[in-house]
């Protein structure tokens, strides 16, 4: 507790500990560090086989999917204060789209496309987007609560997945579909990691070179009184789920280029759960408002290096969750008000205590 | 004398909505005995089979009425029903623990799980999806650490609980003469009838008791409850804790339906359960809800897997399509008349 007091005293600190951004950043730079007193190898970047090669980028490559997904959650949490509990569910359903244009319908596995690659993820994109413009008019327009509305797609999404598979797992073993998931030709840094870095410059374009940014801010904050503003709040709202969709689009594709293939039950298992968890990590309130983009990434990779943490530590992937389930509490709670408050109050105490001694 | 005819009107919309949802109920299941009726389903023993099969999900979907009568939701069911049965198989069958010993421990637990939820939720007041989230997390990745095998309850490991799972409660048997190829005694398990009184306990509790009114006072608006002198804090905290013991009750009785435990057991439980309740009209938001109507959509999703497993040509991602889309359905319905409700007010 002194150590904080101090920190809060200090010039520098006591400004750093207020921006937004410390707290996720903190976490995460705290849980690279138990990996340097762990295993001193985590941080090791070499050049193997003429591709980088290290935990650290394998983090940033693992972590693509859950990244580009939590920049769609945070604009989603922002809008309307509720969640999308379908991405990880469209995700599925954008893989098995994608697969079933370039593989044809019917075939489960092929050696050769009939379809030009471009098309297949575009129309796995596609897929995604129609998934979140859905989403977007049952929210926006008919005023039902996101996450009753993203129930229906979290259900509804994996089975039609494997309609359109016909109930298989549709293998495409044509090396230029694996570029998307694992390396371009001559590219020494994987491909995820570009397609993140490219999703975060648009995700920053649209929002900055735009009044999005202001405006989705505003209807989260009061919708009806940016409506009154002038501000069409329907759509701002539409927009952001649908760009959510989206992002469920690239993130699927993403992982069933790295497995060559579209698994309907297993693409993207969980990560609805992982998305929300990087926008709560990162500082951002779940109950909609202001947001902050960079701190849900910084959350995103928060997330997958605990898992390789605990992945390099030999903990099987079955029993993680449990650690993880253990962090996520202790993380919310420290950023909880209500922690906080009491933190203040402790720490005004014992002041009062040394006062009066 | 106003306020009074408001009321009513507001209240004819809800009781609306769960006579469709009846409505349908029926008019799925006429419509499945037509299609069907060759195949066995029109046998009372059809319909009182959705019921064994689903007796944990009324369980689990009425604590889960609860929480979201509070305006909260608990995402942590499934997992939890895992480690139950986990807890239950591994215990017996492996440690050679006595069935009313794993019964109680599961039932404890399930009040210390509560307990934790309810403080985090109530008391600390993080968002409920995030804690129940990390309680979802939890239970899946404890019944891993517990033991990754697939354990089944045979007779040798337990003699009490393979009766218990086993008991037969017959009916008489003309009620069963729908079909004159069908001459079976109808029959159901001891767990339906559990579940069942699970739904009237629950019912009463959310009736004519102090708790059961505070709950739909705080979904209702959480200021004006506080304002009022009600203590939201605890309440919340008892709504995650009895959502936390139906579900472990749940879990005894899917234990007994399924016999055994596995990692996997139980996955997107709660997303049903939260869709059964949805269906049976009760609101997200709070405030709304009516355990009936949850019984009612436990039903109806049950109807649908049986419809689509009596036709056995159709793919059981079906049964997920029309949950789903019966889902939107309703949602839909609602919508439309939380609009023509808004507009009647102004």
């Amino acid at each position: 507790m002194s150590k904080e007091a101090n920190k809060k005293e200090g010039g520098f600190f006591g400004s750093l500990i207020h921006k937004p951004l410390f707290m996720p950043i903190l976490m995460l730079i705290l849980v690279l560090l138990i990996n340097l007193f762990k295993d001193p190898g985590f941080f090791k970047i070499a050049i193997k086989n003429g591709v980088l090669y290290g935990r650290l980028i394998d983090v940033l490559n693992r972590g693509s999917e859950i990244a580009i997904l939590a920049l769609g959650q945070t604009l989603v949490v922002a809008v309307s204060a509720g969640t999308d509990i379908s991405v990880g569910s469209v995700m599925a359903l954008a893989a098995s789209g994608g697969c079933m244009v370039l593989a044809g319908y019917g075939n489960t596995s092929v050696t050769g496309i009939v379809a030009p690659i471009g098309i297949g993820i575009l129309v796995g994109i596609l897929f995604g987007l129609a998934g979140g413009s859905i989403n977007g008019l049952l929210v926006a327009k008919l005023k039902i609560q996101p996450m009753v509305a993203t129930l229906i797609f979290f259900m509804a999404a994996r089975a039609i997945g494997l309609l359109l598979c016909y109930n298989q797992i549709i293998y495409i073993r044509y090396q230029p579909y694996q570029y998307l998931g694992n390396f371009l030709p001559g590219s020494i840094i994987p491909t995820p990691i570009l397609v993140t870095i490219l999703m975060i410059i648009l995700m920053e374009l649209l929002l900055k070179k735009t009044s999005l940014e202001m405006y989705i801010q505003s209807v989260g904050i009061n919708s009806r009184a940016s409506r009154i503003c002038g501000i069409n709040s329907d759509l701002i709202c539409f927009l952001c789920y649908a760009i959510c969709g989206m992002c469920a689009g690239v993130a699927g594709m993403i992982a069933s280029s790295r497995i060559y293939s579209a698994d309907s039950n297993n693409i993207g298992l969980n990560y609805e759960m992982y998305s929300i968890l990087a926008v709560a990590l990162g500082g951002n309130s779940l109950a909609g408002g202001k947001f902050n983009l960079a701190g849900s990434i910084v959350g995103a990779y928060t997330i997958q290096a605990i898992m390789t943490t605990l992945l390099a530590m030999g903990v099987s992937t079955d029993q993680s969750p449990v650690i993880m389930a253990i962090i996520i509490i202790l993380i919310v709670v420290f950023q909880s008000p209500v922690f906080k408050d009491w933190a203040a109050a402790k720490k005004k105490n014992k002041a009062a205590v040394k006062e009066a001694a | 004398m106003m306020e009074k005819t408001k009321q009513s009107k507001k209240l004819s919309g809800h009781s609306l909505l769960l006579m469709i949802t009846v409505i349908l109920f029926i008019a799925m299941y006429v419509a499945g005995c037509i299609m069907y009726a060759n195949k066995g389903f029109t046998h009372l023993q059809n319909f009182l089979n959705i019921l064994i099969s689903n007796a944990g999900l009324i369980c689990v979907a009425s604590g889960m009425t609860c929480v979201m009568l509070t305006g909260g939701i608990d995402i942590s069911v499934g997992s939890l029903i895992a480690m139950d049965c986990m807890i239950l198989a591994d215990g017996m069958a492996n440690k050679g623990w006595n069935a009313v010993f794993a019964i109680v421990l599961v039932l404890i637990i399930g009040v210390v799980w509560g307990v934790v939820q309810g403080f985090l939720v109530g008391y600390v007041k993080i968002q409920p999806f995030i804690v129940t989230m990390a309680g979802m997390f939890f239970g899946r990745g404890m019944t891993a650490v517990i033991n990754t095998e697939q354990v089944s309850i045979t007779k040798d490991v337990s003699a009490t609980f393979y009766n218990m799972a086993n008991a037969k409660i017959n009916l008489p048997q003309s009620w069963g003469y729908m079909a004159k190829t069908h001459k079976i005694a109808p029959y159901i398990r001891p767990s339906v009838l559990i579940a069942l009184a699970v739904v009237v306990v629950i019912w009463f509790i959310l009736k004519y008791t102090k708790f059961g009114r505070v709950l739909y006072a705080v979904g209702g608006n959480e200021t004006s409850a506080s304002m009022m002198g009600l203590n939201v804090k605890k309440t919340k905290m008892k709504a995650y804790i009895l959502s936390s013991v139906l579900c472990s009750i749940g879990g005894i009785l899917y234990c007994l339906n399924t016999q055994k435990g596995y990692v996997q057991q139980a996955k997107g439980l709660e997303m049903d359960a939260i869709a059964a309740a949805v269906i049976g009209g009760t609101l997200l938001t709070g405030g709304v809800g009516n355990v009936w109507g949850t019984l009612i959509g436990v039903l109806i999703t049950g109807t649908i897997t049986s419809l689509v497993m009596t036709n056995g040509k159709l793919l059981s991602s079906w049964s997920n399509i029309l949950t789903a889309a019966l889902l939107c359905l309703f949602i839909l319905l609602q919508a439309v008349f939380a609009y023509i409700q808004r507009r009647s007010e102004s």
